[in-house]
């Protein structure tokens, strides 16, 4: 396996170049950020990074005058700025949807290669040869997924032929695109019928994101760590490994939170890998900078996964980790300067952290896609050690179109410790309203005490939650500071209902503060408080003159119910309401498009057997029966596109 | 039960508990001091229809009438008049009231009921202060016959002269038939208590044996009813609790009377925040829609907005929200429903909250997005005309600070009712992506160039001169072309300019509203 891949790695990289016009050169790679039009955050933002930043640009250093970024949101933003601090001008391609996104506003010039779905804008080959030939871009920079991955390599199969070579390498195994990347197309399989279903959804997954169906049957390690090497080669021969990332926190085979260092490998594993790194670079003559993936045993056996010759979605932690700017070093070497540094001068400093903020529910199978604008976004950039990859304004759309990321958050601290508080501060400190995100769960992950130790695996997430993600758990003390906190802002409202500004309102009653007896209903419990406040970190995200309130605390939003003392005590006669009975209906749970129904009214179902398929973000879900019934009624067909919430199929 | 002249959130109120607890049987006939019949009578009194009543209220999940009352007001505010009063019937018996099983006399509504209501309410007109009905009627007392109905009448005659004059708000909480509906309807708003409260003319019997229908009490006048199909009731809350909480957060809206300015309220949202979700919050494709609620929550104070009427006729969003403190109607299209066209049922949902806040010194401010008035027979049948002329006439009325934003379509006739400059707008800002214009740009092609061979660029022509604010700026219909962004900031500063804004009408006995 690892010859075959390597073999794909060198004849992309060849293959492409072929391609292209003369004068153009791929430069296969990925990300940072600022803003042309800006808001005052972009600025602090432009000043964190500067500090996280690489080493300096030199101006004598003449590279290219103008690239194109085939690419959007958070990694064309990234791409930009680098290449701003190089004094290379930028051209963003960009879908109708996106007309107005960061990423466009940022580049110098601007083409529109399509309408919004990827196959027929960000993947739309003609359509951007036209863009760089039009806008004369010397080069394309891909960033990672669309044009940045390798689809030219890998055998066509049908389910059948899946099944038998899944046999041969035995089970499990893992069905994935082979242009893909990041757990889209991803499967596994543990028999052949999981085969035969990870295959047809596979498929048609890689067929619509990435434009190619075709797929990979590999040998699929059970519990491992996922770590990879960062590797950077020049077009002179020299090659460099610049430290691991530890991507073990999975869910769906797509990484949620990633570090560098890795907290497992010893500095003579950390070398051995790092050298067979290079090793294999060398041996392509591979000149850009490149990850070659690692799984690793709990005895820190390693085991070739794959190389991928682009950069990564999580690259920041390792240039936070070493100085330096993964951008400009490939666009450095794509123009064929050598490298700058030699092994030795690569060391590891400090400990960064990365999370992938999403716009995800968490509490359903640790992240199902929620769309919507982000009515307000404040990214936590006032914090020390601070760096935020992000694509998106307030007002920004999050669609069906594309990847639901919201933007990566890093955190950077002298040891482990330090990057992981800054973390938990950034997390809390981060304002996102409008769609669901999963601050929840990464928060929840940081501070996990298997994953403060280190004790971690691929399996970490369904390990630690076996019944899914349920939230925070508060302890005693921290569930009576949530109580206080309700309990404060209760008692504000109140008081400042009677802050008026005229005489006519002078109340008749004197407020008395140390007389506020309240009642909050949490978790179905109801406590009976007097408010004080001890000062953490929360948001209120809404209030309701019925006594409902969300806070957000410790990452997780709690619902509360908070009423005065006689209000609650007259609430109890009030009636329970009958809540609708849903084992019998199924609902969409995440706004979608039906790719496909199997059933229609008058069919018996069994439990658990598929209804529809909903595809979403470029995932298909598989919608199945609650129970056994016969259905009653079909809502949706192929093709509608379907909101949360909304009603698909009825059974008797 | 009547209250008078309390504080609710640090106001004066009168508060109208019309049913529940009401005047009180004769119990004391033998002979006993002063001072004991006086306090055994407030004992009764305060039991309202006996322990054994209160129980089976609070197992409906109602709650009685001093509960509600001490759930509204601040603790310790209320004051209520005329516990002693006594019916007037003599011939009362108790067996009539039971199978209703309101605490005092099934809240069916007796002379002496009316007269304290009449009492208190010609109190809060005199004083200015608000009155608040929680309604829990079953209708006229028949035992007292015509006497009832008289008092009816009495209550009616109040509602109507207190009109404009003091807000008046009805809460349903239980069964309101018969006559006694009119009273909430004349009232400026009626809430209603989700699974509880009723409204009607008639009840299902009586449906039943007149129209031969089949239909419950809730189909014929719960609270769904009410709100999403007649248009009868603003507003609707899960139960009492709620109910209550969510009246008393209303309440602090609103001013004392007419004679008050809109009440001002400390603020903590600073007046000149920039909204950069804004700028891009109206989609590039002008058929696309957009939340307009999401405008409205970004513009005001802390995202508070108490939405009236938010399941009726939703193709126009109304409500109270607070700009820098002050208390501000806001009218908007909604590009979600029905494009944010005007129809019969959104222009009267838009006149009437119009009017309130007219007549109660409140700005309005006001947002369009609308591509006109709604076509075909069934509105024209309906008599569009007429209904959508009571919108016009109340923008045109209007001689409170009137500011208007247009984020995008301003056409034809709807674009002058929506409190265009040219009703008095005071001040009329245009979005960027704002096009004014008497239709859109296919249909005005479709008419101009009737046969035209190259429609597609006689269409791009009529958007490039007509689908943007140009036109309308160059005529100072619109004062300024604004940053979407700054328009929050542009809105406080405005109000503070206009609050001392004073318009003299010619004399006249009252208009005449096309209704």
């Amino acid at each position: 396996m690892a010859g075959l891949w390597v073999r794909t790695a060198s004849l992309v990289a060849a293959g492409r170049r072929g391609r292209w016009p003369q004068q153009q050169q791929l430069i296969l790679s990925a990300a940072l950020r600022t803003l042309k039009h800006v808001p005052h955050y972009s600025r602090k933002h432009l000043m964190v990074s500067r500090n996280l930043g690489s080493v300096g640009y030199d101006p004598n250093e003449k590279t290219f005058d103008k690239i194109l970024v085939a690419n959007r949101g958070e990694i064309a933003c990234r791409v930009i700025k680098t290449c701003k601090k190089m004094g290379i001008k930028t051209v963003a391609i960009h879908s109708d949807v996106d007309a107005t996104s960061v990423h466009v506003k940022m580049a110098d010039e601007a083409v529109c290669v399509g309408p919004a779905p990827t196959t027929k804008s960000y993947l739309n080959m003609d359509a951007i040869m036209e863009a760089i030939k039009k806008t004369r871009a010397q080069a394309v920079h891909p960033g990672y997924g669309f044009l940045s991955e390798n689809k030219e390599f890998a055998r066509c199969l049908d389910a059948e032929e899946a099944v038998r070579i899944a046999r041969e390498i035995g089970y499990p195994v893992m069905i994935k695109a082979s242009a893909g990347g990041g757990g889209k197309g991803m499967r596994i399989a543990w028999d052949d019928e999981e085969t035969r279903d990870g295959f047809r959804l596979s498929s048609q997954e890689a067929a619509s994101s990435f434009g190619d169906d075709r797929l990979l049957i590999e040998k699929f390690i059970d519990n491992p760590r996922h770590i990879e090497i960062q590797v950077l080669g020049d077009k002179h021969g020299n090659a460099l490994w610049l430290n691991e990332r530890e991507c073990s926190i999975q869910r769906r085979n797509q990484k949620v939170v990633e570090e560098a260092p890795s907290i497992f490998l010893d500095a003579e594993t950390r070398r051995a890998m790092g050298e067979q790194a290079v090793a294999l670079a060398k041996a392509v003559k591979y000149s850009s900078a490149g990850t070659v993936e690692f799984l690793v045993d709990s005895k820190k056996n390693f085991y070739f996964l794959e190389m991928n010759t682009r950069l990564q979605v999580e690259h920041p932690v390792t240039e936070c980790i070493t100085g330096l700017d993964l951008v400009q070093e490939m666009i450095r070497v794509a123009k064929g300067y050598p490298l700058r540094h030699k092994q030795a001068d690569i060391s590891i400093n400090g400990w960064a952290v990365e999370c992938r903020v999403y716009a995800e529910d968490p509490y359903k199978s640790f992240g199902l896609p929620s769309i919507g604008r982000l009515s307000q976004y404040q990214e936590p950039l006032h914090l020390p050690g601070v760096r935020i990859d992000s694509g998106i304004q307030p007002g920004s759309d999050i669609s069906i179109y594309y990847d639901p990321m919201i933007s990566k958050l890093i955190t950077y601290g002298s040891d482990r410790t330090e990057a992981l508080k800054r973390m938990e501060d950034a997390l809390d400190n981060y304002v996102i309203r409008g769609v669901t995100h999963n601050i929840a769960l990464l928060r929840e992950v940081i501070i996990n005490s298997r994953f403060v130790k280190g004790d971690i695996s691929t399996k970490f997430l369904s390990d630690v939650y076996p019944d899914g993600f349920k939230g925070h758990m508060l302890t005693k003390s921290e569930k009576n500071q949530l109580l206080a906190i309700a309990s404060s802002l209760f008692v504000a409202f109140q008081l400042r209902a009677q802050h008026f500004q005229e005489h006519s309102r002078v109340p008749v009653i004197k407020p008395d503060i140390a007389n506020w007896e309240l009642s909050i209903k949490l978790h179905d419990k109801v406590h009976t408080v007097v408010a004080s406040n001890s000062g953490s970190t929360f948001s209120c995200l809404s209030r309701e003159a019925g006594g409902s309130m969300n806070i957000q605390f410790l990452g997780t939003v709690y619902k509360m119910h908070i009423l005065t003392k006689l209000a609650a005590e007259l609430n109890k006669f009030m009636l329970e309401k009958v809540a609708e009975d849903t084992s019998s209906v199924l609902y969409s749970p995440m706004p979608g498009v039906v790719v496909a129904v199997s059933v229609k009214p008058g069919d018996m179902v069994a439990e658990g057997q598929e209804i529809c398929v909903i595809e979403a973000m470029k995932m298909q879900n598989s919608m199945t029966a609650g129970k056994t019934g016969t259905v009653k009624s079909v809502h949706c067909r192929a093709g509608d596109t379907v909101g949360e919430g909304d009603l698909l199929v009825e059974l008797e | 039960a009547a209250a008078l002249r309390v504080a609710a959130a640090g106001a004066r109120l009168s508060v109208l508990a019309s049913g529940l607890r009401a005047a009180v049987r004769s119990l004391c006939s033998q002979l006993t001091s002063v001072d004991e019949r006086i306090e055994n009578k407030r004992r009764t009194a305060l039991l309202g229809g006996g322990q054994r009543r209160i129980d089976a209220q609070h197992k409906r999940g109602k709650l009685t009438a001093r509960e509600r009352i001490s759930l509204l007001l601040d603790p310790g505010s209320f004051v209520e008049s005329d516990m002693f009063v006594e019916h007037r019937c003599a011939d009362f018996g108790m067996a009539a009231d039971k199978n209703k099983d309101f605490t005092v006399f099934g809240g069916s509504l007796s002379g002496a009921h009316a007269q304290k209501i009449c009492k208190i309410m010609d109190q809060a007109v005199t004083v200015g202060a608000p009155v608040i009905g929680l309604n829990d009627s079953g209708g006229a007392r028949i035992q007292e016959g015509v006497e009832s109905l008289a008092g009816y009448a009495d209550i009616f005659l109040r509602n109507v002269t207190a009109s404009g004059v003091i807000p008046q708000i009805s809460l349903i909480m239980g069964p309101c038939a018969g006559g006694a509906v009119y009273s909430p309807a004349l009232t400026d708003f009626t809430f209603m208590v989700k699974d509880t409260s009723y409204l009607f003319i008639t009840g299902p019997d009586v449906v039943k044996s007149v129209t031969n229908e089949d239909v419950t009490q809730e189909e014929l006048g719960g609270a769904k009813t009410h709100t999403t199909m007649s248009g009868v009731a603003h507003r609707a809350f899960e139960n009492d609790v709620d109910a209550l909480c969510n009246l008393r957060d209303f309440f602090d809206y609103l001013p004392l009377s007419s004679q008050d300015p809109a009440p001002v309220r400390e603020c903590h949202d600073p007046s000149d925040r920039l909204v950069p979700e804004l700028d891009t919050v109206v989609p590039l494709e002008s058929t696309k829609a957009y939340d307009m609620v999401d405008i409205i929550h970004s513009v005001v104070d802390e995202r508070e907005f108490f939405e009236i009427m938010p399941t009726y006729a939703k193709n126009i969003v109304v409500g109270f929200a607070r700009m820098n403190g002050r208390t501000v109607g806001i009218v908007g299209n909604q590009p979600k429903v029905a494009s944010g066209c005007l129809d019969i049922n959104s222009s009267v949902k838009g006149a009437r909250f119009v009017r309130f806040c007219d007549a109660f010194n409140i700005p309005l401010i006001t947002f369009v997005d609308v591509p006109g008035f709604l076509p075909g027979t069934a509105q024209e049948y309906g008599g569009i005309i007429r209904h959508g002329a009571k919108l016009l006439y109340a923008f045109a009325e209007a001689t409170v600070p009137k500011v208007t934003v247009i984020t995008r379509k301003a056409y034809g006739g709807a674009y002058d009712v929506m409190s265009s400059k040219h009703l008095c707008g005071d001040t009329n800002y245009a979005w960027p992506t704002a096009e004014i214009a008497v239709m859109g740009a296919k249909g005005a092609v479709e008419i101009i160039f009737k046969g035209h061979e190259n429609v597609e660029a006689a269409q791009a022509e009529y958007i490039e001169k007509f689908a943007n604010p140009f036109p309308a700026a160059v005529r100072g219909f619109v004062d300024d072309i604004i940053q979407p962004s700054s328009t929050r900031a542009r809105i406080c500063c405005d109000l503070d300019v206009l609050a001392s804004k004073k318009v003299q009408r010619p004399w006249r006995k009252h208009a005449n509203i096309p209704l």
